[in-house]
């Protein structure tokens, strides 16, 4: 994003786009990465309600992945992930892998 | 009609709602904070304006220029987001009393426990007292993290933390914490609650409650700092759960002077070790030599557990 | 247009502004007692009381929670005001710069008291000082009039949209608040309109526009921000002025950026704010008949500083003394920097500084003759004793 000049900022430097936080990518922080194993999933969305980062992507009531963008890899949803007889439907790989 | 009246809540309906807090904050990852605010906003159906306090969440959740919050949000100072959430919420009666505002909203100031139970306890316990229709939520997880992790009255007993480090000779904080929920309830609030972001539901309604109740509102909420506590980042949902369970940190409620204990673990009560153990800052506890420090926090625990049964069982529905 | 109908009354200092305040009708009244201000803040709740006005109060627990509130109000979008003196100023100082940093047109009636400590409760400026640098706009006052006036006066300027920022109207402790004076109010319908409709920006219950006030800024944008609020500043003076002119048609009281009395031809010349002024003009008089060409420059806006207009209008002075009413210590007083500032490219003149009537010391008429005739020595002579020295007070 190119720095603003001191005329050019919002009056006071008031953030006048909410959610605008969004536009930055924190994805890069991540040293592990959550992978998402569909058949072990029952849609409980205990990742989504958990998750600090609103990184995971629910449509329609389901769990569809996550937003790498964000996705910090704190592995707190896998952490809380049920999964399906005791085979979590998150997994932690190492990034890059 | 009452929150508790309506059906309830599931993830799935809650998931078609719009979450208010976007991703791309810069809250450390693992952060307990953003979890309870995301579940706060998500319980909330009505217009709603912030008031945050200097701290962790606000430095992180609104950097120039950028924002996390999709509603209407202000911070001004680390000891007044109860006298600012005053004067927001009295300007709003002042309009709509003067027909210049038709919207209805709802009106929340969020601190970190330093702002909360130290620097901003005056103008708290003054807000509280004239009676704003705002709800304020502490969200806790006992320390000043912001500046590096340095001892609050809501740091636990035997905390290391970078003002009371354990050394050979004093072993991290030696007094107990402040119980601010209780001091809160004893001004006589409209409602005062402790909960925690495991149980979303019982977070989520007591957000609900707090917001429909007529008069000023006080929440405690447990939100885990794996910075400051010396954890992993996976854990800060176990940890939350952990507290629950040893009644470290029980989920009760204060409505208009009825207290109600929303948990009760009964005989699954778990030994405050199972809290402690994976806390680093607790580490010097389970050390050789110091076993009764450990004794006497578990007592501590204890009996504050059961004088909030007493209360319950005393002031609670009949 | 005419110069409006005005009624003669005679009220105090603190009742004068606490009508102003019931005139301009704020959205929002956060306030906390202080001696000598609290006497605006009992008259206005009694308004309020008896539904007088639309303004909500709160009851605040301290002044950093006033001033706390004042910036939350405000910035929900409706007017706002104040009133505090010394110590109570001295607790809002945190909050004062995050007025100014928001660019909150927040108006304040600073009461002028002495800081502790000792404790004290008279008035002199060391709170107006302390809050030189907070971003606000000051105004002095010399009497209840000017302090009514000034109040009037003060959201026009402060809510102007090159400026929007915060306004503190000041006036000194008992000797104004509490003497009784008789003065001119103007009617309710003409400051009614003279004032105008609030225009909020960017308000924070505009809930269809969600926005975050209050930002962290770190080195890549601070200096911006702070570059801006220099920019609203600069356009204060102009603002001031043109609002001043639009009073004076209004009830025919003229203000400028600061008054001078007798200083035109006046080689030996007197600066000091406020209520001081009276006796000094009184004596500059006395001495004129004896054939002393002395003068008084009376600053009403002491931020923004005016410091050409002022090295201008002391051009012809060839000795300066400024009075302060406050002190920096190990410093020059406070007043004497500035106008030092003002006259540095000027020819000549020699300046010296008096601090006076600190705690409430009474200025008397012949402490004022003393000052004019060393004034008048310095200016024959061209030389100075002592740069800052105290006087009122025993030796
Ligand atoms: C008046 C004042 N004193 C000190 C600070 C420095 N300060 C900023 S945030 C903070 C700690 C915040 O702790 P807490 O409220 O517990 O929030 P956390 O960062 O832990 O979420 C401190 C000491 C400040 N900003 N203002
Ligand atoms: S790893 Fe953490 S940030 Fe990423 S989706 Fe899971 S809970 Fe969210
Ligand atoms: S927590 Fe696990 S099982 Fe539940 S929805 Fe998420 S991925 Fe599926
Ligand atoms: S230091 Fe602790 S509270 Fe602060 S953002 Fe990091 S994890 Fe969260
Ligand atoms: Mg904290």
């Amino acid at each position: 994003m190119k720095q603003m000049n001191w005329k050019e900022l919002p009056h006071a430097g008031t953030v006048l786009k909410a959610g605008n936080a969004n536009e930055y990518k924190t994805g890069s922080w991540r040293t592990y990465k959550p992978k998402w194993v569909e058949e072990n999933c029952i849609q409980c969305l205990f990742c989504w309600i958990y998750c600090p980062d609103s990184a995971v992507v629910v449509k329609d009531e389901k769990m569809t992945g996550f937003d790498y963008d964000h996705c910090k890899g704190c592995g707190v949803c896998a952490m809380e992930c049920p999964g399906k007889k005791g085979n979590k439907a998150i997994v932690m790989e190492e990034e890059g892998k | 009609m009452s929150a508790t009246q309506e059906k309830p809540m599931t993830l799935k309906s809650l998931s078609h709602k719009k979450d208010n807090l976007s991703g791309g904050h810069r809250m450390c990852s693992g952060c307990g904070a953003p979890t309870v605010v995301r579940q706060v906003l998500l319980a909330i159906d009505e217009p709603v304006v912030i008031a945050n306090a200097t701290g962790c969440l606000e430095v992180s959740t609104c950097l120039f220029p950028y924002t996390a919050w999709r509603v209407p949000w202000m911070h001004s100072a680390f000891e007044n987001a109860a006298a600012t959430a005053s004067g927001i919420e009295t300007m709003y009666r002042s309009l709509r009393k003067q027909g210049k505002l038709k919207k209805e909203m709802k009106f929340i100031a969020f601190g970190g426990d330093g702002g909360t139970y130290d620097i901003g306890f005056q103008a708290l316990s003054g807000a509280m007292e004239r009676g704003h229709q705002l709800l304020y939520i502490c969200y806790d997880n006992g320390a000043y993290m912001n500046t590096g992790i340095q001892r609050s009255s809501a740091t636990p007993m035997g905390a290391d933390t970078t003002t009371q480090p354990v050394g050979s000779k004093i072993p991290g904080k030696t007094v107990r914490r402040k119980d601010l929920t209780r001091i809160m309830a004893a001004h006589n609030v409209a409602y005062a609650a402790q909960a925690s972001p495991h149980n979303w539901r019982d977070l989520m309604t007591k957000v609900k409650k707090a917001l429909a109740t007529n008069g000023p509102a006080y929440m405690g909420i447990m939100a885990p700092c794996n910075r400051g506590w010396r954890t992993q980042t996976n854990d800060s949902i176990l940890l939350s759960r952990l507290a629950v369970d040893t009644c470290y940190w029980p989920l009760y409620e204060v409505e208009g002077g009825k207290w109600t204990i929303n948990y009760d673990p009964k005989d699954k009560k778990k030994p405050i070790a199972e809290w402690l153990k994976p806390q680093g800052r607790f580490k010097h506890l389970f050390a050789p030599g110091n076993e009764a420090l450990l004794e006497r926090f578990q007592k501590l625990v204890d009996d504050d557990w059961e004088s909030l049964q007493k209360l319950a069982a005393a002031f609670g529905a009949k | 247009m005419a110069v409006t109908s005005t009624k003669t009354v005679a009220v105090t200092g603190n009742q004068a502004v606490a009508e102003a305040f019931r005139q301009l009708n704020p959205d929002v009244m956060p306030a906390y007692p202080i001696t000598p201000s609290t006497g605006i803040m009992e008259s206005f709740t009694k308004f309020v009381s008896d539904g007088k006005v639309d303004t909500e109060t709160i009851l605040v627990e301290s002044e950093h929670s006033a001033m706390s509130a004042c910036i939350g109000a405000s910035a929900a979008g409706g007017r706002v005001a104040t009133a505090t003196s010394a110590q109570g100023l001295a607790l809002m100082w945190e909050m004062l710069h995050i007025a100014s940093g928001y660019r909150l047109p927040i108006l304040m009636a600073l009461v002028n008291r002495a800081l502790s400590a000792p404790l004290n409760i008279h008035g002199d400026h060391s709170d107006g000082m302390g809050m030189r640098d907070c971003g606000w706009i000051q105004l002095f006052c010399e009497n209840a009039q000017e302090a009514y006036d000034n109040t009037i006066m003060a959201y026009r300027i402060a809510e102007h949209k090159d400026v929007r920022l915060p306004i503190a109207v000041n006036m000194d402790g008992f000797i104004i608040s509490h003497s009784i004076e008789s003065m001119k109010f103007i009617p309710d319908e003409d400051v009614k309109k003279f004032v105008g409709e609030y225009i909020a920006m960017d308000p924070l219950l505009d809930i269809d526009n969600p926005k975050s006030i209050g930002a962290l800024v770190l080195t890549d944008y601070y200096m911006e921000h702070k570059r801006a609020q220099h920019e609203a500043m600069k356009n204060v003076k102009k603002v001031v002025a043109d609002v001043s002119a639009e009073f004076a048609k209004l009830t025919g009281r003229k203000y400028e950026l600061f008054e001078t009395y007798r200083l035109e031809d006046a080689e030996v010349a007197i600066v000091a704010l406020n209520s001081a002024a009276g006796t000094i003009k009184d004596e500059i008089d006395r001495y004129w008949e004896k054939g002393v060409k002395v003068g008084l420059l009376k600053p009403r806006m002491f931020r923004p500083f005016p410091y050409e207009e002022v090295g201008a209008a002391l051009k012809n002075a060839k000795a300066i003394c400024v009075m302060d009413r406050a002190d920096s210590y190990g410093g020059m007083g406070p007043l004497y920097m500035e106008i030092a500032s003002a006259v540095a490219n000027n020819r000549g003149a020699v300046l010296f500084n008096k601090i006076y009537g600190l705690g409430g010391r009474d200025l008397m008429p012949h402490d004022v003759d003393q000052v004019i005739e060393e004034t008048a020595e310095v200016a024959k002579s061209g030389k100075v004793k002592m740069v800052k020295d105290y006087m009122t007070v025993r030796n």
